[in-house]
């Protein structure tokens, strides 16, 4: 039987998503893929299936999927109220969609990025080698509604796990190292950079956001006479009125505006995440803590495999509790392991 | 101070760029000399292989080696890349080989192009001067940039370093060849710009759906050759390839 996911509805910019591609950086193309990666290894882990799997971002609003078979699906990324035919589901945690159900997804309650994983992962066409949508480059198709979604074969049956995921959809403090272009500016201004209280402004895309703050502005020295070089995620470039934008997972892969510095990519994810107008405070870390700091966040998201725990569910929710079976594989009394040997 | 701060700069200049990697920067403003020694060391990096680069490329002027500094600590690598610079005068590297000369259908000026007039002007130049500069300085792909495949040409003579403009023209077409600071830039497809828009072309330096979805190279020539209208809009309707009539000849 084929396996798909019938979008009855669907929210603006949801798009099939994975990491990204590389390898395309000396062309003029960026890697792009999803806007919070923490959340792609979350599902993967739920689902215990490869992290390439492609899955579905819904940028905000979620959307009314309908499955044609039996499909796991996960949850991840922004949180966002979820049923199953009319029955809450808990977010952060992966599900049986059986054939014929349907599954709502609402409106982000916390965050911005929320994603659907699918046992199998998505089954879409590739542009340039991998699934995901790079919109400022044109590959790849928002999803739009009455659109069927194929899913891959899936080898596992396992659902009902839960995982806790890392703190990223509330803004707060962010890490980040000096980059190439930081000693263009004052230590005065640096430091008065980091004492300032931003703010996440409206105006934002999957190429950068606007950090809106009260006060004077951050421009460097030589702001007009620099050369346009390299730019990368994370990057906290100052436009010529001072205001700083965070360069996002599909920016230009070179620009003119000084970097004041470089966001640690795990940190990233939290601006991605971060709700209009929540506060935003940037602290800067050396190198060598930067470094220590990314490597612990990459070691969590690495062991979600093993930190993921089964869902804990309240007996009086369980509509269909007579067609559980719970009685045999509690006790054997015919196979009692002292018996052997 | 800013004067007497920049006079003490030396190059070329190692750095870290955030934990994503290393980048050798040959100069601090564009030069040919810099741009060529930065596709030169580019060119050296990749055949060194090292394990920790996950990709490599070249900017106006300088090498970056992407890589994971939160698992590779950058000393080693550092010290490698110096090594490197150190091996040679990289300012007068050769170009490198298996370089291709592109020849492109243009059409300057006319409503398809509507800015020559006033780019000519900027450039004190008459406009038949100025269709004969831009048509016939052969003009190097400096890098791929800004938009995937998209190559920043240079370089026109002194008097076409005109600024951008202070006002952002807020559509120009994909195929659009325009220019600023003696440069050109070639867009893949319909984007804001600053630059002047001269020339208007049928070749997309990004093709998704190709075989060969970037086409152009750093170190590459490019040629606009001036057609009329009829002969343009002869080559628009006839050409879905994103060539653009385009010829591509090898250099030696």
């Amino acid at each position: 039987m084929n396996r798909t996911l019938i979008v009855r509805s669907i929210g603006p910019a949801a798009a099939i998503q994975d990491l990204g591609r590389t390898g395309f950086m000396s062309a003029g193309l960026t890697r792009g893929g999803a806007s919070d990666p923490a959340a792609l290894h979350e599902g993967a882990a739920l689902l215990g299936q490869r992290l390439s799997c492609a899955v579905l971002e819904m940028a905000g609003m979620g959307g009314v999927f309908e499955a044609t078979s039996d499909i796991r699906i996960a949850l991840s990324g922004a949180v966002m109220d979820a049923t199953i035919d009319g029955a809450t589901v808990q977010w952060n945690a992966s599900h049986l969609l059986s054939a014929c159900s349907v599954l709502k997804i609402g409106a982000a309650r916390r965050g911005n990025f929320g994603y659907l994983h699918v046992g199998g992962g998505f089954a879409t066409p590739s542009y340039l080698g991998t699934q995901g949508c790079h919109m400022s480059a044109g590959l790849g198709l928002l999803i739009a509604e009455g659109d069927i979604l194929p899913v891959g074969s899936d080898a596992s049956t396992d659902t009902g796990f839960h995982v806790v995921p890392e703190q990223r959809l509330d803004g707060g403090k962010i890490c980040f190292v000096r980059s190439m272009q930081s000693d263009k500016f004052e230590d005065s201004t640096m430091t008065r950079f980091t004492k300032t209280e931003f703010r996440r402004d409206p105006r934002g895309n999957r190429q950068g956001i606007r950090m809106d703050f009260d006060g004077e502005g951050f421009q460097s020295g030589g702001q007009l006479n620099i050369v346009s070089e390299v730019t990368i995620a994370g990057d906290i470039q100052i436009t010529g009125d001072g205001t700083p934008f965070v360069l996002m997972h599909e920016c230009q892969t070179t620009g003119g505006y000084p970097r004041i510095g470089t966001i640690l990519p795990c940190d990233l994810n939290k601006i991605s995440q971060a709700p209009i107008g929540s506060s935003l405070k940037f602290e800067l870390v050396t190198l060598e803590e930067g470094a220590a700091i990314q490597a612990r966040a990459s070691a969590v998201l690495s062991g979600l495999t093993k930190s993921i725990k089964p869902l804990i569910r309240d007996v009086t929710t369980i509509q269909d509790l007579l067609s559980y079976q719970l009685i045999s594989g509690a006790i054997s009394a015919k196979n009692a392991p002292l018996d052997e040997g | 101070m800013t004067e007497k701060f920049e006079t003490q700069e030396t190059w070329p200049q190692i750095k870290t760029v955030g934990l994503a990697g290393v980048i050798v920067t040959f100069s601090g403003v564009l030069s040919e000399p810099a741009n060529r020694a930065a596709i030169a060391f580019l060119a050296a990096v990749r055949a060194a292989e090292w394990e920790e680069v996950e990709e490599s490329n070249s900017t106006l002027v300088s090498t970056f080696l992407k890589m994971d500094l939160s698992v590779h600590r950058p000393e080693p690598i550092i010290e490698r890349l110096q090594n490197l610079v150190d091996s040679r005068d990289w300012l007068a590297a050769p170009l490198p080989s298996g370089r291709t000369l592109w020849r492109v259908p243009t059409l300057f000026g006319t409503d398809r192009a509507p800015q020559l007039a006033e780019a000519a002007e900027l450039a004190g130049q008459t406009i038949e001067q100025a269709i004969t500069d831009l048509s016939t300085t052969s003009m190097r792909v400096l890098t791929l940039g800004f938009a995937p495949g998209q190559p920043y040409l240079g370089t026109l003579p002194d008097y076409w370093n005109i600024p951008r403009q202070t006002k952002i023209t807020p559509n120009v077409p994909a195929g659009s060849l325009v220019t600023a600071v003696r440069q050109f830039c070639l867009f893949p497809y319909a984007t804001p710009t600053g630059w002047r828009h001269v020339g208007a072309t049928g070749f997309l330096s990004f093709r998704p759906k190709s075989e060969r979805p970037f086409p152009l190279s750093p170190g590459d020539e490019m040629i606009f050759d001036p057609v009329t209208k009829a002969e343009f809009l002869k080559i628009e309707s006839s050409d879905q390839s994103g060539n653009g009539g385009a010829q591509a000849e090898m250099l030696k």
